[in-house]
């Protein structure tokens, strides 16, 4: 089909609603009912011991996840950012990574963090207020979280550009070779800086993947408020490929991410993975989804669970006991236990802490400021 | 002792290569940086030295400059970028703001963002719109940034330098008038003075002139002048516009009781504003006169051919002196 005045293709066919099921070319490998499927390009063959790790990822992530947006309600963080639904996106997209990979991501990646190694108790003290930042990046080589959306896009675009100056891009040594992880969601595609990381990885061939969870919500907007085409086809118009994949099939986001980060430690560039996903929850705690989308949308994507799928999966196919979901249980509540106890321990900012780091080494103006402000603070002491 | 006379185009790519040969981590990134040798050629002839992997020539996108510069300094590199022109640095504002001046805090000093961000900045050569703006005040205040301003060929050698081997951003302000137009005596074996400091450049007892950038060689244009009129002036230049070496400027204003501050920049909230603000809080007591700021009036930058009639110049500074000695 043509476009109705003869200038093109006709993309208002290309482009469904949100509601769809991602279109004929989502990469899957396991079907929302459960059911085990083959692609001819992205597959692995997962051994039952690697289909369980998954499955506990998953489930503790979302344990991560609910345990924060409980501490929220209870007022012991300021705001969360919940995960709810992108669990298979995340950690599917986490567990693809090695060590010497390194990620920059948003404000909502708490389960790559946890497959990073960061413990996720350093993940609250920026949503309870105590810090900007927890975690020392360059330990796990995980990124501290950008609140300002799709920035990071752009330093994940100049790390990866930093590691081919390095040699340790393309050079056959799989202990070596190495690749950035770009996250950003759906509303950031439509950032300046993300299109210019595109640019720029596209023009250096920077060994960087581009991973977009289009959760089809930037808060209220729409994914057809940002794109009139899907997400994963603009990779093209840049200059490299572009994969939509079931972003809530953990198998195939696994497949298809480590396929694009092998890509990119071997030296072949950059590419774009649009993991299509479904924000189940709100934006933040701050946010109520009751005023912009429909119940039926949620109860659509209620099927396609990410967790659910790979559960029915396990069990059909005998790779599963009871002790194996009663030993998850337990470790969950331990989870859980660890984050409600460690969140309320963690220690408030001292007032004058706030002159601290403001530079590598403090300058005379802020260390006189601070003076100032321990002396007014001292006068204080002692008064009624 | 090896000396040489030369520009402050010349000073600068003598200070940029030193920089690049004294550090392999020192990377230049930049529109037009490379075979060009940039639009001023100040990277002249590095690219051909120092490879296209260390001299970059970026496609044409400002945060996207900074923002992979960002992500350079991350992996360990020491990566100087050139923003062709001061009114196109604000495509890169957001990530100058939020991102490099910030890293650092928001890691509590676990991350260290040693990048410089070159700004050939100031007006007076002619230019069309946006080619010829002072934009310093904007980063002096914003917290995480260090903000210096060269004035002549030899700080421009030894500043760039000291700016690239510093572990915090630095925005690099060059008075593009200058680049070409006077010459120096450059002894490479000298001992420069630190990076955050202000130096007198002229002494005087009457009344102290505050300056940087292309207006240290105004005020010291305007020293002259005074002189046959039996008037003494002291010229600072400031060279640090964050932080602030204010020492020097106290210990002259509470010998001379007079101040005036001149800059291109726009005189509302511009630097004047806030050198003002400190002078009269800390010399209260030694002051014969308010602080007067001169510098552009509050209207976008005009057209070239009238540039000069809004460029602050020596008979501007030499009125506000005048004017300081009627109180």
């Amino acid at each position: 089909m043509s476009d109705p005045s003869g200038f093109g293709p006709d993309l208002a066919e290309v482009f469904g609603p949100s509601q769809s099921d991602g279109g004929p070319d989502l990469v899957q490998l396991l079907t929302p009912e459960g059911e085990r499927i083959h692609h001819p390009e992205f597959d692995h063959d997962f051994s039952a011991e690697e289909l369980r790790g998954l499955y506990r990822d998953m489930v503790l992530t979302r344990r991560i996840d609910v345990e924060a947006t409980a501490l929220q309600r209870h007022g012991e963080l300021g705001i969360w950012a919940q995960l709810l639904g992108q669990e298979a996106a995340q950690i599917g997209a986490g567990r693809a990574l090695r060590p010497q990979d390194y990620v920059f991501p948003t404000y909502r990646e708490h389960g790559v963090a946890y497959c990073k190694g960061v413990d996720p108790l350093r993940l609250l003290g920026l949503f309870r207020g105590v810090d900007q930042g927890g975690w020392d990046p360059n330990e796990n080589n995980f990124g501290l979280y950008t609140i300002v959306i799709g920035a990071q896009t752009l330093h994940a675009t100049g790390y990866a550009m930093g590691m081919q100056r390095d040699g340790v891009v393309g050079t056959g040594d799989p202990e070596r070779d190495a690749a950035v992880i770009a996250h950003f969601g759906d509303g950031a595609s439509s950032q300046g800086d993300v299109n210019e990381a595109f640019i720029f990885a596209a023009s250096y061939n920077a060994p960087v993947v581009f991973f977009c969870q289009n959760n089809q919500w930037a808060i209220s907007e729409p994914i057809e408020r940002q794109t009139r085409i899907p997400l994963y086809q603009r990779a093209l118009g840049f200059g490299f490929p572009g994969i939509r994949v079931d972003g809530n099939d953990v198998l195939a986001t696994y497949a298809v991410t480590k396929a694009a980060l092998q890509r990119a430690r071997e030296g072949n560039g950059p590419s774009f993975v649009e993991a299509y996903t479904y924000r189940m929850g709100a934006h933040t705690t701050t946010d109520d989804p009751t005023r912009y989308r429909l119940n039926d949308e949620l109860e659509h994507w209620k099927l396609k669970d990410p967790i659910e799928r790979l559960k029915v999966y396990l069990r059909r196919n005998g790779l599963v006991d009871q002790q194996f979901f009663d030993d998850l249980d337990a470790e969950a509540k331990e989870l859980g236990h660890h984050l409600r106890e460690g969140c309320k321990a963690l220690p408030d900012p001292k007032p004058l802490d706030q002159f601290g780091y403001v530079f590598s080494e403090m300058t005379d103006e802020i260390a006189a400021q601070r003076d100032g402000f321990a002396a007014y603070l001292e006068s204080f002491e002692g008064a009624h | 002792m090896s000396t040489s006379k030369i520009t402050l185009a010349k000073g600068l790519n003598m200070g940029l290569r030193k920089a690049m040969e004294d550090d392999d981590k020192v990377l230049l990134m930049g529109e037009d940086v490379g075979k060009l040798g940039g639009v001023f050629r100040i990277t002249d002839g590095l690219q051909k030295d120092f490879g296209e992997d260390r001299v970059i020539d970026s496609p044409l996108a400002e945060s996207g400059i900074v923002g992979t510069a960002v992500g350079m300094a991350l992996r360990g590199y020491r990566p100087v970028v050139e923003i062709q022109f001061d009114g196109f640095v604000y495509p890169a504002y957001d990530q100058i703001v939020c991102q490099v001046a910030k890293y650092t805090y928001r890691s509590q000093g676990k991350v260290k963002m040693p990048i410089v961000i070159r700004i050939p900045f100031g007006g007076g050569i002619g230019a069309v719109e946006h080619h010829s703006e002072s934009p310093e005040a904007q980063f002096a205040h914003t917290p995480g940034l260090k903000v210096v301003a060269c004035s002549n060929p030899v700080d421009g050698y030894w500043m760039i330098q000291q700016a690239i081997a510093h572990d915090d951003p630095v925005i690099f302000l060059e008075p593009k008038r200058q680049y070409h137009a006077d010459k120096a005596e450059l002894d490479e074996s000298a001992t420069p003075e630190p990076l955050f400091t202000s130096r007198v450049v002229r002494a005087g007892s009457d009344a102290t002139l505050l300056a940087y950038g292309p207006t240290v060689k105004t005020a010291l244009k305007a020293a002259e002048a005074a002189e046959s009129e039996g008037r003494n002036l002291e010229v600072i230049d400031l060279r640090t516009l964050s932080p602030l070496d204010m020492a020097p400027v106290y210990e002259s204003v509470r010998r001379t009781g007079r101040c005036v501050v001149t800059h291109e920049a726009h005189v509302n909230l511009g630097m004047g504003a806030e050198l003002s603000a400190r002078v009269t809080e800390e010399c209260f007591y030694s002051l014969e006169a308010p602080v007067l700021r001169v510098g552009a009036f509050d209207t976008p930058y005009p057209p070239s051919r009238i540039e000069e009639e809004y460029l602050p110049d020596l008979d501007r500074v030499l009125d506000a002196v005048d004017r300081t000695f009627s109180y």
